[in-house]
């Protein structure tokens, strides 16, 4: 109840507090949200390691962008475009899953990786012979998210109360999030769930024990990349503007970051992980002006002293807390008691 | 003892080989299970049995030769779907779901059973809560069926190593299986373990389930199977009774002349 209000009240505090640029940082942590709680149900349930994972953010963003601006004349609804995205990214998640079904562990992570550069290649690309997505100048002027003739892109005043463009973009990012959410958990205590979690713990036994493994890890991919499919659209609502360079590899690896830091496999986790990742970096971005004002100039630039404070974060977190800062009930226990992690045991008995 | 020996063909191989480069693990092994038996294998050690058990449940593919379950072909047949078609088993070396509870083990063993949905998890409508609470009881009396039910919680890698095999048999029944394989359930266990396991075993048979044993501890061996077959080298030598099997000149053979020089009896 206290954090329904709290997070109903939120924007209006950060408006308040921190200014406009707040509000808009607020609504991407609740994208990165969706994006990293996709990823989580890939990486942390099914345990795939997917490096490529932002190509379903694109491939959202781009439907959307492609079907709701001037570039082909279409301005199709929002309420249509939201599934839309969600299924089309499925069908791309089960596309990278189909032909890497046998692979594992690093040899996973190279193709997934290999598939997301070819998905923002793709974007980059096809604007010849027939130009659908523009090339690197990326497609501008996306219709603003509209709810019932309603245009998130406007400020709108109700009971008195002003709610900017990055105030309502607010309260939908949110509602979708808390979706997400609930379908994460939901599946999780599952009869999917358990599924995932076997084909993590040992594929072999899982498969020998009757699970399909090859369905239930398309089924993983799928619903990941829905997730990142439906973030894309809000993404390319909300900007207005969107080009392959917001597609590339980084991006996937800081979504896997979230994850790893915040607790993989735990929903608090990931959501703790997007958040810090999403707003520490902005905040950072403050220190350029504290130099100005102790050092009257410039020392280190701020954007490089960014990366340095990220690096070195994530080194020790993995040094001192591989399990991430709130890990699933799961990862708290492999993390506990052993040693290193064991090797899946072989078919047959070495001859003794 | 009542002899199943005599009833209809639950499991058939024919020929089946298994090469390995230029190493035949198995080789042209054919065998007959019944409905209801209890079918032990034994051998030395790297005589092809877990091979055996690999090509049954489709984990390796068989260089040649035919399996049968129920008149079925198994050849070609992914391991889930032989799952599915009524073949279980456990491992050698244990393979459980380390990081998961008992009681999850065993959930996911009915897995192949049940068929809830992405959106039975997501809107658990009527059919899914039912189905989730039938799996969770049935996951519950199978831990106590072997055992194990005081460990329900546990989280299946901190079992003592009995139970662990245990748990495995648990998961393994949770498919609903015809045929039960069992690849050296007895081992690591204490003797009070084994008189469990022996008692276990009888009991599975007598819900109908036929059992193939795959087992060093001849005592238990001969006290339990209604037959026996004898793998060597990939071959099959010997196969009948317990008795007869262990009178036979080229089991006593395989075993006094291989490399391990052990007598037959010792568990390896
Ligand atoms: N995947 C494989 N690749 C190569 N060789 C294998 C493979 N699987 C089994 N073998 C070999 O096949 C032979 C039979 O092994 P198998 O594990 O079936 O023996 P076993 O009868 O189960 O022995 P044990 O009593 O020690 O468990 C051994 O020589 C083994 O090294
Ligand atoms: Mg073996």
């Amino acid at each position: 109840m206290l954090l329904g209000v709290l997070l109903a009240a939120l924007p209006f505090l950060v408006d308040a507090g921190l200014g406009r640029t707040w509000v808009r940082i607020l609504d991407f942590t609740l994208l990165y949200m969706m994006l990293a709680l996709g990823l989580n149900i890939v990486v942390g349930y099914a345990g795939l390691l997917d490096l490529g994972y932002i190509a379903f953010y694109a491939v959202g963003a781009y439907l959307y962008a492609l079907l709701a601006s001037p570039q082909f004349g279409l301005h199709l609804p929002f309420w249509l475009l939201l599934p839309l995205g969600a299924l089309v990214a499925g069908l791309f998640g089960m596309l990278l899953g189909a032909p890497t079904l046998r692979l594992r562990g690093d040899y996973l992570a190279i193709v997934t990786l290999g598939f997301g550069e070819i998905v923002r290649i793709f974007m980059n690309n096809l604007n010849a012979p027939v130009n659908i997505t523009n090339g690197p100048q990326g497609i501008s002027l996306i219709d603003p998210i509209s709810i019932a003739g309603v245009s998130l892109g406007q400020t709108h005043t109700f009971a008195g109360i002003e709610f900017s463009s990055a105030h309502s973009y607010y309260y939908l990012f949110l509602a979708l999030t808390l979706l997400v959410m609930f379908v994460s958990m939901r599946l999780q205590d599952s009869r999917i769930g358990r599924a995932w979690a076997a084909i993590r713990e040992d594929e072999t036994a899982a498969e020998a024990m009757g699970i399909n493994t090859r369905n239930v890890k398309l089924l993983a991919f799928a619903m990941g990349a829905s997730f990142g499919g439906v973030s894309g659209g809000l993404f390319a609502g909300f900007q207005g503007f969107i080009s392959p360079e917001s597609f590339n590899l980084l991006e996937s690896i800081m979504i896997l970051c979230m994850i790893v830091l915040g607790g993989m496999g735990n929903i608090a986790g990931v959501l703790l992980g997007a958040f810090l990742l999403t707003v520490l970096p902005e905040a950072l971005r403050s220190i350029g002006d504290f130099q100005r004002w102790y050092f009257n100039r410039i020392i280190v630039d701020p954007a490089d002293l960014r990366m340095l404070l990220f690096g070195l974060a994530l080194v020790l977190m993995m040094l001192f807390r591989p399990q991430g800062m709130i890990p699933s009930a799961q990862r708290r226990r492999e993390f506990k008691h052993d040693d290193a992690p064991q090797e899946p045991a072989p078919l047959y008995d070495q001859q003794k | 003892m009542t002899s199943r020996s005599d009833g209809p063909i639950l499991l058939e191989t024919r020929g089946l080989s298994k090469q390995f480069g230029g190493l035949a693990a198995l080789h042209a092994v054919s065998l007959n299970i019944h409905h209801g038996e209890i079918f032990g294998l034994i051998g030395p050690n790297g005589a092809g049995k877990t091979t055996l058990f690999n090509c049954l449940t489709g984990l390796y593919t068989p260089s040649a030769g035919e399996v049968r379950l129920d008149g079925q072909r198994l050849n070609g047949l992914k391991p889930h779907t032989v799952a599915k078609q009524g073949l279980a088993r456990t491992f050698q070396n244990i393979r459980l779901f380390s990081h998961m509870s008992a009681l999850e083990n065993v959930m996911v063993g009915c897995h192949v059973r049940t068929k809830a949905n992405v959106l039975g998890a997501i809107f658990r409508n009527r059919g899914t809560r039912d189905e989730e609470a039938a799996i969770r009881s049935k996951a519950h009396e199978l831990l106590k069926l072997v055992g194990v039910d005081k460990h329900a919680h546990s989280l299946a890698k901190h079992l003592p190593y009995g139970d662990q095999r245990r748990l495995e048999i648990a998961r393994a029944l949770a498919t609903e299986p015809k045929l039960l394989a069992l690849d050296e359930p007895a081992a690591g266990m204490n003797p009070a373990e084994r008189v469990a396991l022996i008692a276990l075993i009888q009991a599975l048979r007598a819900t109908g389930i036929a059992i193939l044993l795959i087992e060093h501890d001849v005592k238990l061996v001969m006290g339990l199977c209604d037959r026996v077959a004898v793998l060597d080298y990939g071959e099959k030598i010997a196969e009948g009774a317990p008795e007869a099997v262990q009178r036979d000149p080229k089991v006593i053979e395989a075993y006094l002349g291989g490399s391990i020089g052990g007598a037959i009896g010792q568990p390896a």
